[in-house]
Order: structure tokens, then sequence, then C-alpha cells
């Protein structure tokens, strides 16, 4: 327990600012700015695919850290949001409303009632109940989009056209939808960043550390840890209208716990409550998947290894790794 | 109704299935504190070891056994190599850590057995029927795995509540620093309990092996709903996974088998056809849901957490 007492950082973005991990980061965001660079120049559109999956799922993996780093709620159904979020894409579009003006917002706002409502009903266990109890609420969602036959039921949903906003943006364009993907990931990165810093964010860290001793000098946590579950599911609900217009696919599989699995390995893998750890986390985790599926017929054989010694030796993931390291 | 007999005792057997994965799970979670991920992997492999050494040794009951003792070596062997690394860690490092045992084990297995299913078939006088009560005849072999997985809750029970071990393991449970301290060999134990556990898991998979096909991922799911019982029936506590097992079981092929018919009264046949099984999955989550609102330790809180 001590260890996490003395890890947190209440100036979060300062305390990174001064350790390896920073250096890292600002590495990785600028090699991501440079992809599309690159693709065009050597014409290989898989890579930016690839790139753009990594972009999406960063951004669910920045918006778990959220409450999961900094608030201590760990949420084993986050994969649930970008289903939600998806399928209010997928089911506008199947339903004749193709502006993404109307289906994005409807994305957000209903992931974001969603985590109300979860939120509200599950904040009231702690430790590994709350972990559980989320779990179960995610299961409960992917069984409703299995039933809902009209939308594809467990075989999912094509989508035959991205979101349309009018002139502004073609997502049908590679390069255009990549850069929305990471314009919306650094904005994510920096509301987290906000958050945290905020008198709102050290409440949130405060109740992480001790929930008791911050209702004993007077602050409502019952009401601060749901106001930020929903800001979290909010966020990971616009990473799923993402998801579904890149994949032109939505279906039930996309809300799998084992989804909700991989976030949580890309959070605790680049580093819990750092800022930039689930970027380097999604980054390293999707790539190692990549990679090593090209190199053998059997990559999780050597995957899964990989992150029973993360879990074993690596105090703090990736971005511990950096900063004990220079430390 | 004597329909309605027919799915409560397939509820019965589910929840008997359930239960066997749970007790391993629980005792596990209760005793170490350790999330375990890869238990479901562990009902894979029971799986694929019974329908492998049926094929060796063309026993059905030697191959029960075989498995059932690989099953344990293999729970502590990896209890060495791996989980108890894991104690001192937090919850989250449990899920980190043992999601890539689950990766590894499924890719293990795909590398071993290769991507296709195997079947373990039954010896033949396990495949009739019998009449239990006038007019309802019901599979043999769900009746076996009912009965075998009684005797086995009867003997957990036995061991866990009557012998030295099962003394220790309590006792490990409510304060294992003291159990250490007094000079029992804590890591035995341990290895001990999680070897026991992935004995259940296996003979769980053992006997769910003829009913399904043996396939990579089939512990996934299942897993899912062992956590659901462990958390209805309050973490640590063997009798709370029992009550929470047969309940669970029981909701889940109940629920399967009338509410389709019952939402038929109320909407058009077709939303009926849809919802019914959407429902009935999800129904299992809503009454853990509700039961964690109202009792966030479970039914039987373990006294010690």
């Amino acid at each position: 327990m001590s260890a996490s007492l003395e890890r947190p950082s209440l100036d979060a973005a300062a305390d990174a600012r001064l350790t390896g991990g920073t250096a890292i980061a600002v590495a990785v965001i600028a090699a991501l700015a440079l992809v599309p660079v690159y693709t065009t120049l050597t014409g290989n559109a898989f890579l930016l695919t690839l790139f753009t999956r990594v972009l999406i799922l960063a951004i669910g993996a920045v918006s778990l850290n959220l409450i999961m780093g900094y608030g201590g709620m760990v949420s084993f159904g986050h994969a649930a949001y970008l289903g939600i979020g998806g399928y209010a894409v997928g089911i506008l579009a199947k339903e004749g409303i193709g502006s993404g003006f109307v289906q994005w917002p409807v994305a957000v706002a209903a992931s974001a009632l969603y985590a109300l409502v979860v939120g509200a009903l599950s904040l009231r266990t702690r430790g590994v109940y709350f972990i559980m109890i989320t779990l179960a609420f995610a299961q409960m969602i992917y069984y409703v989009v299995i039933g809902l036959d009209r939308y594809g039921g467990d075989d999912g949903l094509t989508i035959y056209r991205r979101s349309s906003f009018g002139g502004i943006l073609d997502l049908n364009n590679k390069t255009v939808f990549y850069y929305l993907c990471f314009a919306v990931l650094l904005a994510g990165i920096y509301l987290v960043a906000r958050i945290v810093n905020s008198r709102f964010g050290l409440v949130i860290q405060g109740t992480r550390a001790n929930e008791r001793r911050m209702q004993a000098i007077g602050f409502p946590t019952f009401r601060y840890k749901p106001a930020c579950f929903v800001i979290a599911g909010a966020l990971c609900g616009l990473a799923g209208a993402l998801l579904a217009n890149h994949a032109n696919f939505i279906s039930p599989a996309m809300m799998h716990w084992t989804r909700s699995g991989d976030l949580i390995v890309m959070v605790v893998l680049g580093g819990l409550g750092t800022l930039f750890g689930p970027l380097i986390g999604a980054v390293v985790f999707l790539l190692l998947e990549e990679g090593l599926s090209r190199l053998t017929e059997y990559p999780d054989l050597i995957l899964g290894p990989i992150l029973l010694l993360v879990a074993i030796y690596a105090h703090g993931g990736i971005e511990g790794l950096l900063r004990g390291r220079r430390g | 109704m004597l329909y309605f007999i027919e799915q409560c005792l397939n509820g019965i057997q589910l929840g008997m299935l359930l239960f066997l994965l749970a007790a391993g799970l629980t005792l596990v979670f209760g005793i170490m504190d350790l999330v375990n991920l890869a238990h479901g992997s562990l009902y894979m492999l029971g799986a694929y070891f019974a329908a492998t050494f049926a094929i060796w040794t063309g026993s059905f009951v030697a191959a029960v056994i075989l498995a059932l003792v690989v099953s344990a070596l293999v729970g502590m062997a990896l209890e060495i190599v791996a989980i108890r690394r894991l104690y001192a860690r937090s919850h989250l490092d449990h899920v980190l850590g043992t999601f890539g045992l689950l990766l590894f084990f499924n890719e293990a297995v795909r590398l071993i057995w290769g991507p296709a299913g195997m079947t373990l078939t039954l010896p033949p006088q396990m495949l009739a029927a019998v009449q239990i009560i006038p007019g309802i005849y019901y599979p043999i072999y769900r009746l076996v795995i009912i009965l075998a997985a009684l005797a086995v809750a009867a003997l957990l029970y036995f061991v866990v509540m009557r012998t030295r071990l099962g003394m220790l393991i309590r006792a490990g449970a409510s304060n294992r620093e003291m159990v250490g301290a007094l000079g029992v060999n804590i890591k035995l134990l341990y290895t001990l309990v999680f070897g026991l556990g992935a004995a259940l898991a296996g003979f769980a998979g053992v006997m769910q092996a003829p009913i399904l096909t043996v396939q990579i991922g089939m512990g996934e799911n299942i897993l899912i709903l062992a956590f659901v019982v462990i958390i209805i029936g309050g973490i640590g506590s063997i009798r709370g996974a029992f009550v929470a097992a047969i309940v669970v079981g029981l909701i889940d092929t109940v629920g399967r088998a009338f509410l389709p018919d019952l939402l038929g009264h109320i909407l058009s046949t077709n939303a009926a056809a849809t919802l019914g099984p959407a429902l009935s999955s999800m129904s299992i989550y809503m009454v853990m849901a509700g039961i964690l609102i109202f009792r966030p330790e479970g039914l039987f809180p373990a006294a010690s957490r």
C-alpha cells in the first residue's frame, strides 16, 4: 500500500515533465503525427489503417485511465462504451440518419447516460466487487445487442456510409479520418490533464488514496466519483463512434469482456495514472500484437507471458520503468 | 409441467457445474486474495485432457480420473511458476497477469490440439434416459453430473470443515501471517489450494465435455458466470457459492426456456423471439446487480472480510 501512497503525483503533468516518460511520449506523438506522411510516401495503406485503430483504442485507454488510474475505480466493463458509441452510429445509419452532427452527439450522450446509471448503481460497492459489477453491466449490454435482431444480432451490422459532416470533413478520406482521430486523442489527453489538476481532479485523486478521509474533510465523494465516471464514459463513447466509422462495421464482439481486458492491459502496460501511459500502452500493445502475429502463427504464446512478466516485475508499467531508470 | 420439471433439472445441472468452477475460484480468491481470470483455462484444459485420454485409453472412466490428476498437477505447476509471484500485487496486476495466462493457454491449446474442437464420446450405457418420475425421462449422464457434483460438494465440505488441511485453509483465509508465524508451510498450503481449485475446474470441464464441443475459449463465458456466482454468494464462502450456483443455473435455464413464451403474451411473437433470449441472458446480471446494490458483500459474506 505504501507504494500507492508514494506514487500519486498530484500534479501529474508537471511531474511527468521531469521524467524520461515525457520525452518518449513526445517522440511517440510526433511519430504518430507523421504516420500519414510516411504511408503516403510508401503507399502502405494498411499501416495507416492499423495506426488509426491504435489511436482510437488509445482514446479508450485514456478514458479508462481517468477513472482507473486517477480515480481508483477499476472498471472491467469499459468496452461497453465502445459498443454503445459504435451502435449509436450504426443504428442511426441504418435508420437513415447519416449526419455525424446527430450520430456523434447521440453516441456520446448514450454512453454518458449508461455511465450515469452504472456509476450510480455500482459505485456503492468497492474493491473486487466493483470490478465484477462493472463487468456484469457490460455483459448485460453485450447480450442486449446480441438480441437486437434488426441490427444484425450476433453477426453484427455493416455500416455502408461513414458519418457525414456536410462539406467540412470527409471521413472517407483516410488521412482526414486519421488526423481527426489524432485530434480527438490529443484533446482527450488534454482534457484528462486539465481534469486531474483541477480541484475536481484533486478530490478524485484524494478519493483513490483514502475515500473515508476525503469524506471526513467534507467532500461528497459519492457525487464526485459518478461525475468522473460519466466523463470517462462519454469520452470512450466517442471512441466507439470513431471505431464504428473506422471498421464500417459493428458487432457484439467489440464489447466482449476480453476487449475490456485489452483496455485494462493497455493502461496498466503503459503506466497506470500517468498522463501519457495509456497512449504508450496502446501503441506498444497493439503493435506487439500485430508484429507477433506476423512473426509467428501463435502470437499469444509470447504476448501472454509478456503480460504476466509486466504484472509481476514492472511496477507502474512502461512509464514506471522509464521513470525508475531515470530517477 | 413436465417440461418445467425437466428444465429445472437442467438448471440444477448447470448450477452444479458452475459450483465446481466457482468453488475453486472462491477458494483461491478467499484464501490467496487472487483474481484468477485463467481459471476458465483450467476448465478448458480439463476438457481437452479428458478427450485426449479417452482416445488413448479407450475408457471414459480412466480418462476422467487421469484428466483430474493432470489438471491438479498443471494447476500446482502454474502456481509455483507464475501465480505465487502475483499474491503480493494489486488486483489490477492479477487481472493483467492472469489475462496474459488466459491468452497463453488458448494459444497453447491451439498449438497442441489444433484449432478444430474435439468431442468426448460417452460410454453407451450413459446415453440412455431413465424415468425419474412417471412420465419424465431424463438423460442418465445429466443425472450423473448432478450426483457427482453433489458428492464433490460434500467431500469439499468435509475437507474444509473436518480435516486438519481444511482447518489450515480456513485459518489461512482469516489471517495468513498468523498461520505462517505458527510454523505452517504457507507456500505449500497455497500450492495445494491452487491445485485443488484447478482440479475442481478441470473436473467441471471434464463433466461438461461430452455435452458441449471441446473448443478453444470454452472457458471464457462460463468463467464470467462463475465470477457472478462467487460475487452473489460472497467471496470466500463455499456455502454461498453452492447456493448462488444453483440460483444462477436455475435463472439462466428456466429463463431461457420460458421467457420467450411469457413475453409472447404481451408482445408480438417476433419481438418476443428476439427479446426473450436477450432478456434471459441479461437476467442473471440483473439479479447480481440487484443483490450487490442491497448487499454489497454478497449473500453470505465470509466473516473475515
